[in-house]
């Protein structure tokens, strides 16, 4: 009763929406961290290294990655489902496109994601195993494929120009290719998520499969297409990755995972699926980099990072990410 | 009339007999996961045993049954929560965490050893009540409230063992990795292990005892109680429980406190058996995961509401018995991890056969 009632007095332009809250809460928090890392270095170093374009910059661009991870991921999290196969879709995309090499590297990297994606989606959606298992099972794959495939050691080729200049070059010296990457990939799935039936047929699979359904939408293809994107998406984020080390090696995608599924989370994408915006997901992102980076600064150990990390995604869920209580 | 009407005194042995062929398919339907799973594994192991070079012994059987031990264990502490239709993603830094408690603790006189064993015993089962806490109080999902704790607990972990290290009670350590005529012996029981009743169960390896132990001193009376039916209850219909008055929040703070009790003794025993503790990210990571795969494989489902933790307890041994098939079938290392994803692959998908038997395609969602 007192929302409402809330919510009717307030003036219209200052309500804050279910799903805005978490983008204005998880942005706030951005800030916070950017003010207690520059007074941290202010006190340490008498300098402002964070609030510095170049350093932002230089964060966004390791950043990139994640966030083209994190894109693909959320369309499957607004499913109900989840994509556990990231890190060697990442690292076998990444393998085969400096393993191809020339002209069709980059094809070939994003083609390994897709198909990845599509086994992920068959499995899911026409076999309906658990998306959870299924995608776990090919991550396992994906792996036993990759260590027969390089023994074990890291693979000799390198990356190719274009999927250097791709991951590293600054146009005009300032901005970042990959940062551009990552921006078209947004404009993509924002299209896709709020112009397009396929997103809502999303959005709706997420909130009652059996009552999209029924309503005539084919859930199958839906699930099917999504975790193609996810896998594609994964595979995208692997070639960059080994265009920005110059090579692929062993276990390059362990560490976008759970970071990626943290984003999409706090950046108040609903775990159980059918609500969330993209808008958050970026804030998301731009939380764990730049937490990352104040961390790294800091020089904070692992054990203090892990700690930290944690209680993070706990505080902001609390603020408002809670479930409804059970009731009838 | 008389023909066609039957008495309720004859009506009542075919009524009966109906009700108890209802009863024997419910029964089979409810326990055919654990059944195939069991059938699995003795198919596997049998094959194992039997192409072993060196033929059955005892000491293959111990060095099995110690491996199998802490996946069995964090696969057990992985069922509870998914049978709430939840997921534990900490169940795997929750045994690292113990482990590296254990490297400090378990060693010393033995009231020390003792102290020390209850103190890793509740570590873990404290690690599961904040779980709980943080799931029902706080109300946020099971999969992304452990993951935040996960990396809590790593972090724990890693402030008491920064590097591989420490040192656990080494009699101790032998007796529970080793079997019964051992484990007598080390503590001069039962005249060294000698005693002539004992025989016939000297082979026994310890670690098997324990799980016989904990799954018949913990699990089965759990599954017993008010809080554990509510368990099953929640995970099959929440609101539907709710609606019938069951105790959901004592049951979900229960659920993730006896997951936490499970990991932290799988843990417990990982210390006793390496001798030290490892606060190893990846491994967490992997035996989480593999805690996933063993509950669906030993026929526990995801959605929640059926399954047991012996089911998981075997789907553990399959696992490992594929790994042990490759040791003796000089199968290339490097191929192992893509074996190991196909039989995944494949059992899991095998379940997707019984959409062929659906009537209702509304079935298939749930």
């Amino acid at each position: 009763m007192s929302r409402t009632a809330e919510t009717m007095t307030a003036p219209r332009s200052l309500r804050l929406g279910r799903d805005d809250k978490p983008v204005v809460f998880a942005a706030g928090f951005v800030l916070l961290i950017l003010l207690v890392g520059t007074g941290y270095t202010l006190y340490t170093q008498g300098s402002a290294p964070l609030l510095q374009p170049q350093y932002l910059l230089q964060q966004l661009q390791v950043g990139s990655f994640l966030g083209i991870v994190a894109a693909g991921l959320m369309v499957v999290i607004l499913l109900g489902h989840i994509d556990l196969s990231v890190p060697w879709t990442l690292t076998a995309a990444a393998m085969m496109a400096t393993a191809v090499g020339g002209p069709w590297a980059i094809p070939a990297g994003i083609g390994v994601g897709l198909l990845v994606g599509i086994v992920n989606g068959l499995g899911v959606a026409y076999l309906r195993v658990p998306s959870m298992i299924f995608t776990l099972g090919m991550n396992a794959v994906m792996r036993g494929l990759m260590v027969a495939h390089t023994g074990g050691f890291a693979p000799q080729t390198a990356a190719t120009d274009v999927m250097q200049y791709l991951a590293v070059a600054r146009i005009g010296g300032v901005i970042p290719m990959a940062l551009l990457v990552w921006l078209a990939v947004s404009v993509v799935i924002v299209a896709i998520l709020t112009r397009t039936t396929l997103g809502r047929s999303i959005y709706a699979i997420g909130n009652r499969e059996r009552a999209a359904y029924l309503s005539g939408i084919d859930t199958n293809r839906v699930i099917l297409i999504a975790f193609a994107l996810s896998g594609a998406a994964a595979g995208l984020a692997g070639v960059l990755l080994a265009g920005y080390s110059t090579k692929a090696y062993q276990g390059m995608g362990d560490a976008y995972l759970l970071p990626a599924i943290a984003a999409v989370v706090i950046g108040g994408t609903n775990i159980l699926g059918g609500r969330g915006r993209y808008l958050g997901t970026l804030v998301g992102v731009i939380l764990i980099v730049l937490l990352n980076s104040v961390l790294s600064i800091m020089q904070m150990p692992e054990a203090g990072r892990q700690i930290i990390y944690g209680c993070v995604i706990i505080s902001m869920l609390l603020v408002y990410g809670r479930g409804d209580r059970v009731a009838a | 009339m008389s023909d066609t009407v039957l008495t309720p005194a004859a009506a009542e042995p075919q009524e009966k007999s109906r009700r108890w062929g209802a009863e024997l398919s419910l029964r089979w339907r409810q326990h055919a996961g654990i059944l195939g799973a069991l059938a699995l594994f003795i198919v596997l192991y049998l094959f194992y045993q039997l192409n072993h070079p060196r033929g059955f012994t005892g000491q293959i059987l111990i060095q099995n049954a110690n491996e199998v031990f802490a996946l069995a264990l964090v696969s057990m502490a992985q069922t509870v929560p998914v049978l709430m239709a939840g997921l534990d993603l900490s169940v795997g830094a929750v045994m690292t965490l113990v482990g590296c408690i254990a490297s400090h603790l378990v060693d010393g006189s033995p009231a020390e050893i003792v102290l020390g064993i209850v103190a890793c015993i509740a570590a873990g089962a404290a690690c599961g009540f904040v779980n709980g806490c943080v799931v029902v109080y706080g109300r946020i999902q099971p999969i992304i409230a452990t993951l935040a704790t996960s990396a809590i607990y790593m972090g724990l972990a890693l402030i008491l063992r920064p590097t591989p290290g420490g040192k656990v009670h080494e009699d101790l350590s032998w007796a529970v990795t080793s079997d019964l005529r051992e484990f007598a012996a080390t503590f001069g029981l039962f005249d060294d292990g000698e005693a002539a009743w004992l025989q016939p169960f000297a082979w026994i390896p310890v670690p098997l005892v324990l799980l016989a132990l904990i799954i018949l001193l913990v699990w089965v009376p759990f599954t017993r109680s008010v809080t554990g039916r509510t368990v099953y209850a929640v995970g099959s219909s929440e609101s539907a429980a709710y609606m019938s008055g069951l105790p959901i929040n004592r049951a979900k703070l229960a659920a993730f406190t006896l997951a936490g009790l499970f990991a932290g003794l799988g843990g417990l025993f990982l210390a006793l058996q390496t001798s030290s503790g490892n606060a190893d990210i990846p491994q967490a990571g992997a035996y989480t995961l593999n805690s996933i795969a063993a509950v669906v494989i030993g026929g526990t489902s995801l959605l929640g509401g059926t399954g047991s933790a012996i089911g998981s307890m075997i789907g553990a041994m399959v696992l490992r018995t594929i790994s042990f098939n490759f040791r003796i079938f000089d199968v290339a290392p490097l191929l192992q991890p893509l074996f190991e994803g196909l039989v995944l692959l494949a059992a899991v998908s095998l379940g997707g056969l019984k959409l062929l038997r659906l009537k209702n395609k509304l079935e298939v969602f749930r």
